[in-house]
């Protein structure tokens, strides 16, 4: 027999009630939740020559989360971006001490293969940079280079980077076309295309829309989220608004008086924005720095 | 500074916020004047000024909206505007209360007052200290007198307690005295309401101050 309470309880406002409260539930929990890291700074130096560009670099980067690196010009993040996933090392006169671990495993050791890692940790720039090529081709590019020649295994390479980067149904008819008739915005999509095509595990994205429309700037946000399940993402910007949308966690990057970039704060992105630790990070965030 | 022309409008925002609120103090003492003396012209003053203070709650929010959306706010910033939007519309609801006491005066035309008006006016004067103590450690960014201000409800709560139970006894001696009775009632009410409203205004100030969000002098129920 059905209790009168049970029946109370059935009311669809009642109901209601207690979905919304298991939706916020799950939002909080989703936002909160701790994921493992998938990468690690450990005790990091970097140098260009005698100059020391990053002092003593300890972080994690949570497995598909969003962290976003802000700071002044010439603090570091791009350096840092670039230690993620060996670009540093094409520069000459670099060195590094300490490690960058992914997966737990540091990517700067002597048996470490660099092509092996920077398939793993994928890139994108701050300007759109499609090679002057198909659209077809430029996703396919990295494919090839790893040996896969299938014309229907690129064939669907293709089709599903493009889906995975909101791009599939604005240029499925022009595959064939060259890539630079694309709009800025759509070639930066295309550039996220290709650097997901190869399988990344982490995708590095170095001020991403920062030549970007509002518009176009939105969308490849929008893009960030939804691939956010499937990947770690590292972002650096300029845009502090931006992190504030796109990211869970913000780094908050400074230099010393040696003008080493380090690390001010580290904390979810709702936090820093809203009740930094730091006093620096609350002086930089509010515009009264310097 | 880089960010001067911000600075000088948070500033001026923060500064008509606390000149509402000065007046807002103002309207309450009115407010309880103008019932112990029955001053039926000082009460229409009061009903009529409370549409300046309505008027100038829409122009500080209005102010607050603008700076979040052409500024971007944020940490300290965030906190402090959207502390400022909420305890002016705090602000807005205590001058609506004592707009209510004018409009007891007025209700209550030439019927003689139950009783001479002690705890009432008491509720008023500590209302108004705590409101200008409030406001204080708004300006001065401080956590420990917003705190103390929101404790000194618990004196408004118990003088509003010590009305009811008097009220009472008028009425159980003589229920012929039940609308002069509960017109005061009525008065401490919004007294008591007032306290509430200035309570919300000291957790802003905490919120404001030091980002976190919780109640302050929680209260038990009355009776």
């Amino acid at each position: 027999m059905v209790t009168n309470q049970a029946v109370v309880a059935t009311k669809p406002r009642e109901r209601l009630k207690v979905f919304t409260r298991a939706l916020e539930a799950n939002e909080k929990q989703d936002a909160q939740q701790t994921m493992p890291p998938k990468m690690q700074v450990k005790d990091l130096n970097f140098y260009y020559a005698a100059f020391r560009a990053l002092a003593d670099i300890n972080l994690d980067f949570p497995q598909n989360r969003i962290t976003a690196i802000i700071g002044p010009s010439g603090c570091g993040k791009s350096t840092l971006l670039r230690t993620l996933n060996r670009m540093g090392d094409l520069v000459p006169k670099t060195r590094v001490e300490g490690a960058v671990l992914l997966d737990s495993k540091n990517i700067y050791a002597p048996d470490e293969d660099v092509v092996d890692v920077r398939r793993r940790v994928g890139m994108v720039f701050q300007r759109p940079n499609p090679f002057p090529k198909s659209i077809y081709d430029n996703i396919t590019f990295g494919p090839k280079l790893l040996g896969i020649n299938h014309r229907r295994e690129l064939d669907e390479i293709v089709e599903r980077s493009l889906k995975r980067a909101a791009l599939w149904d604005e240029v499925k008819d022009k595959l064939h076309e060259s890539a630079l008739a694309l709009s800025g915005g759509q070639q930066q999509r295309l550039c996220i295309a290709r650097a997901i095509a190869v399988e990344p595990e982490v995708v590095l994205m170095d001020e991403p829309a920062s030549a970007l429309d509002p518009i176009a700037t939105f969308k490849i946000e929008e893009l960030m989220r939804q691939l956010r399940d499937e990947f770690t993402i590292v972002i650096v910007t300029h845009n502090m608004q931006q992190a504030a949308r796109v990211s869970d966690f913000t780094v908050f990057m400074n230099m010393n008086e040696q003008r080493a970039g380090h690390v001010v704060e580290f904390s979810p992105t709702q936090d820093i924005f809203t009740t930094p630790k730091q006093k620096e990070a609350e002086d930089y965030i509010t515009g009264r720095f310097g | 500074m880089p960010r001067n022309t911000f600075e000088i409008q948070l500033a001026t925002l923060k500064k008509q916020m606390l000149d509402l609120g000065l007046e807002v103090g103002r309207t309450i003492n009115d407010g309880v004047d103008a019932l112990k003396t029955r001053d039926r012209v000082m009460a229409e003053a009061i009903i009529q000024h409370d549409d300046d203070i309505n008027r100038t709650r829409y122009e500080i929010e209005e102010r607050c909206y603008t700076l979040m959306a052409t500024q971007q706010p944020l940490a300290s910033d965030l906190r402090e505007i959207m502390s400022i939007l909420l305890i002016t519309i705090e602000l807005e609801r205590i001058a609506d209360h004592a707009k209510n006491l004018a409009e007891i005066v007025i209700f209550m035309g030439n019927e003689p007052l139950l009783k001479p008006l002690i705890d009432i006016p008491r509720m008023a004067e500590v209302a108004q200290d705590m409101l200008s103590r409030a406001l204080d450690a708004f300006a001065k960014t401080n956590v420990e007198e917003a705190e103390s201000a929101a404790n000194t409800d618990d004196v408004i709560d118990e003088l509003y307690k010590q009305v009811f139970r008097e009220l009472m006894t008028f009425i159980i001696e003589d229920p012929r005295t039940v609308t002069r009775a509960l017109n005061l009632l009525f008065a401490a009410h919004n007294l008591e309401r007032i306290g509430d409203c200035i309570t919300n205004i000291a957790e802003r100030v905490v919120y404001a101050a030091t980002g976190k969000l919780e109640e302050l002098n929680v209260q038990r129920p009355l009776g």
